[in-house]
């Protein structure tokens, strides 16, 4: 067997015979470079500097840095982030996980309902946003209370928004977990007795844990970079209780004209999402990938 | 050889794809990088205006001036932009850090400028006023002198003006024997005879927060007189500690601990229609709102905009050094010209078209109240004259025009000052604290 590049002769190939290219990445690879690579090296380059919008950068050195480590703002912002993150998790969780497994099984009108579910993550975000903004107005909406002017009200709106818009998304994975659950551990279950409940939190829980953990990270990775709700339902308010570290960006970059305090920002949350998703792998043992079919 | 497809088109081959492909990157990268620059094509100006309704007046303006003389003479045509309403300023912004900034872009005088004014990138269009009878003579002079930083002019007026107004519900007043108040002492009890009828006595657009803003504008003035916040205008934070500034956060205070503007005002938008909406079904008896409220509730709910919309000035504050004749808002919106036009001719002539009579008829025939000095003859032919003259005699009798503090200052002030204004009404911060924190900007 002729040795490729790249290919060790003793790992095994995935593909079976021939191993694909190097040349085939390139396309992805200029995309991410383009795109994702050169714009976070430019933010980080920004974040030393001073910048209005007009003219060049001015280096101002760690200014910018020593600003955000004693803005009260940061410390406010990075706690609304955490909270939201956890608390988004924790709802849409809960409920991806439930509609999931339901939605895997063979009941009557279970296709029709799943697909009216997936319905709202079909639309934008903005969209979505706009609606519930109209929907919690206090005179002409359908809850007469002050919710996006009080702390807790503004909040839960945004987990509750958020969550309306990706909870079909995550059932949609959840659905894809269970119906890969092997028929025989619950006819198996049945037999030694175990009813419904017992069933799911012995066998359908544990099998989607690789599952849960691609959805969480999906999830966590996600709040953190959740803007266009927070901008136009409630925009950082009331006062300063929801603004979330995207919308700081934001606000010093493109109400401020701060570019140099934005990418500042931009880069500390580059930084925190990286860490945070490799601590979640780390953790999970996602890395790994072990099987939930072990012993079987 | 091509070779034709059944329904008569070219198909096309690999190659030539890959090359129309590479030639459309190469043209687009060359024009982003060249020919669209300001100063490459001198005969095309273009002009970047608010995307609004109002707009109209602009477009007419444009085709009138690319069939006139003066547009031949100068040898150059406008090309106007629509640009859409929301984040203007941030769309600008970034044009004009660009290879394809506008040569002549609409703004709010003052504070939304002086970034581009400290960049070189705008012209000073002092002495071409000076030296033109019309610009010079076509004007109010304190409207022209607001679209002016640091004595020089930067602006040409071309929208109508836009004071703060207190609106009322004439049938709510009526039902309830009230009279429009002229001091803070009778709008206090005009408050207490409304709650006791169940009624907010104001409608807030609280979500918004520049509706907050203008209570304190208007506060700070009647309170301090127009010098409190010229001070801080010109970049002196600590002008936020005068006095009338923690007078004018008190009195706010008191206010929203009186319910003078509801419960839900926090979760009340202007700009999606609920705050004028309980206005003109007479939930809350008045509103404290841009002269622009008129023409909003003409479109929403007309019958209300004809028969019982109602108006007055901002009270006087007992004890207040602020004239009742003060006025707070925007003065108008104004032209400027990017230092790097291609074609100063052009634009210049183009401008001077909004000191004609022309402009002004579209102005008014719009329900807009032109800031020009031929403008009060033309009211007759306003879809409200009484309106219109009412609007025109406040603002040329004005001892003072304030402009509004988040356009006056600059951005990187004005975002944390409007948060700051947020937590005030939300109960966030005492007037203290809001004080302190204000002092601090800067």
């Amino acid at each position: 067997m002729p040795a490729r590049r790249g290919w060790s002769r003793s790992s095994p190939r995935p593909y079976g015979g021939a191993a694909p290219h190097a040349v085939w990445a390139v396309p992805g690879v200029l995309f991410f470079v383009f795109f994702a690579v050169a714009p976070m090296v430019l933010a980080v380059y920004l974040s030393f500097t001073t910048w209005n919008g007009l003219g060049d950068p001015k280096p101002v050195g760690l200014a910018n840095w020593d600003k955000l480590l004693r803005d009260d703002r940061l410390t406010q912002s990075l706690t609304v982030t955490v909270l939201l993150t956890v608390t988004s998790w924790a709802f849409q969780t809960v409920v991806s996980l439930l509609l999931g497994v339901w939605a895997a099984g063979r009941q009557r009108n279970r296709a029709i309902l799943s697909a009216i579910f997936f319905v709202p993550f079909l639309l934008s975000s903005t969209a979505i946003a706009l609606l519930f903004y109209a929907l919690l107005d206090p005179n002409f909406g359908v809850i007469h209370q002050d919710t996006l002017g009080s702390t807790s009200g503004a909040f839960l709106a945004i987990v509750f928004v958020g969550g309306w818009q990706f909870i079909p998304f995550h059932t949609l994975i959840y659905q894809g977990g269970a119906r890969q659950i092997p028929e025989v551990l619950y006819q198996a279950a049945a037999i030694d007795g175990a009813g419904r409940y017992r069933q799911f939190f012995s066998i359908t829980l544990p099998q989607l844990r690789n599952t849960a953990t691609t959805s969480s990270v999906l999830m966590i990775v996600g709040s953190l970079t959740y803007f266009e709700t927070v901008l136009i339902l409630t925009q950082g308010g009331p006062g300063t209780d929801t603004a979330i570290l995207p919308y700081l960006m934001y606000e010093a970059g493109f109400k401020s004209y701060d570019f140099g305090y934005a990418s500042a920002i931009a880069t500390f949350l580059v930084v925190i999402a990286t860490a945070l998703s490799l601590v979640l792998v780390r953790l999970t043992g996602f890395g790994a990938m072990r099987s939930t079919r072990e012993g079987m | 050889m091509e070779p034709n497809t059944s329904n008569g088109g070219r198909t096309f081959s690999r190659r030539w794809v890959l090359g129309a492909g590479a030639t459309t990157l190469l043209t687009t990268g060359l024009t982003a990088c060249g020919s669209s620059d300001s100063t490459g094509d001198s005969s095309t100006v273009t002009a970047f205006t608010y995307g609004d309704d109002a707009a109209k007046v602009q477009v007419k303006a444009v085709t009138r001036f690319n069939a006139s003389a003066a547009a031949k003479k100068a040898k150059g045509k406008i090309k106007l932009e629509k640009v859409p309403g929301t984040d203007y300023p941030a769309k600008l912004r970034t044009a004009m850090g660009s290879p394809n900034a506008p040569d002549v872009f609409f703004n709010w005088g003052g504070g939304s400028i002086k970034a581009y004014q400290e960049a070189n990138q705008l012209v000073d269009l002092t002495d071409t006023i000076k030296s033109d009878p019309v610009l010079k003579d076509g004007f109010l002079p304190s409207v022209l002198a607001a679209g002016a930083l640091k004595g020089k002019n930067y602006g040409i007026p071309m929208r109508g003006m836009q004071p703060v107004i207190l609106f009322y519900n004439k049938t709510v007043f009526a039902a309830h024997k009230l009279q429009p108040p002229t001091t803070w002492a009778e709008l206090l009890d005009i408050n207490k005879k409304l709650k006791a009828a169940d009624i907010t006595p104001f409608a807030l657009g609280g979500a918004d927060i520049w509706p907050e803003l203008m209570w304190l504008e208007y506060l700070v003035d009647r309170i301090g007189g127009p010098e409190v916040f010229d001070k801080i205008k010109n970049g002196d934070a600590s002008g936020w500690g005068d006095p009338a500034v923690l007078k004018a956060a008190e009195t706010v205070k008191q206010l929203i601990d009186d319910g003078a503007f509801g419960k839900g005002f926090s979760s009340v938008s202007y700009v999606n229609g609920g705050a004028p909406a309980v206005f003109a079904k007479g939930k809350a008896a008045m509103h404290l709102m841009g002269s622009w409220e008129y023409s909003t509730q003409l479109g929403k709910f007309p019958d209300f905009a004809k028969n019982n919309l109602g108006w007055f000035a901002f009270p006087k504050y007992e004890g207040g050094a602020g004239d009742i004749r003060n006025v707070v808002g925007n003065p108008t919106n104004y032209w400027s010209v990017n230092a790097r036009t291609g074609n100063k001719d052009a634009a210049i002539a183009f401008l001077r078209d909004c000191a004609s009579e022309a402009y002004a008829k579209e102005l008014v025939a719009n329900g807009d109240i032109p800031t020009t000095s031929n403008a009060e003859k033309l009211l007759d032919s306003s879809p409200n004259p009484e309106f219109a003259k009412f609007q025109y005699q406040m603002v040329q009798q004005a001892p003072a025009f304030t402009l509004s503090w988040d356009q006056a200052v600059d951005p990187d002030v004005s975002t944390p000052m409007l948060t700051e204004i947020n937590k005030l009404f939300v109960g966030k911060s005492s007037p203290a604290e809001f004080v302190s924190a204000l002092k601090g900007l800067k």
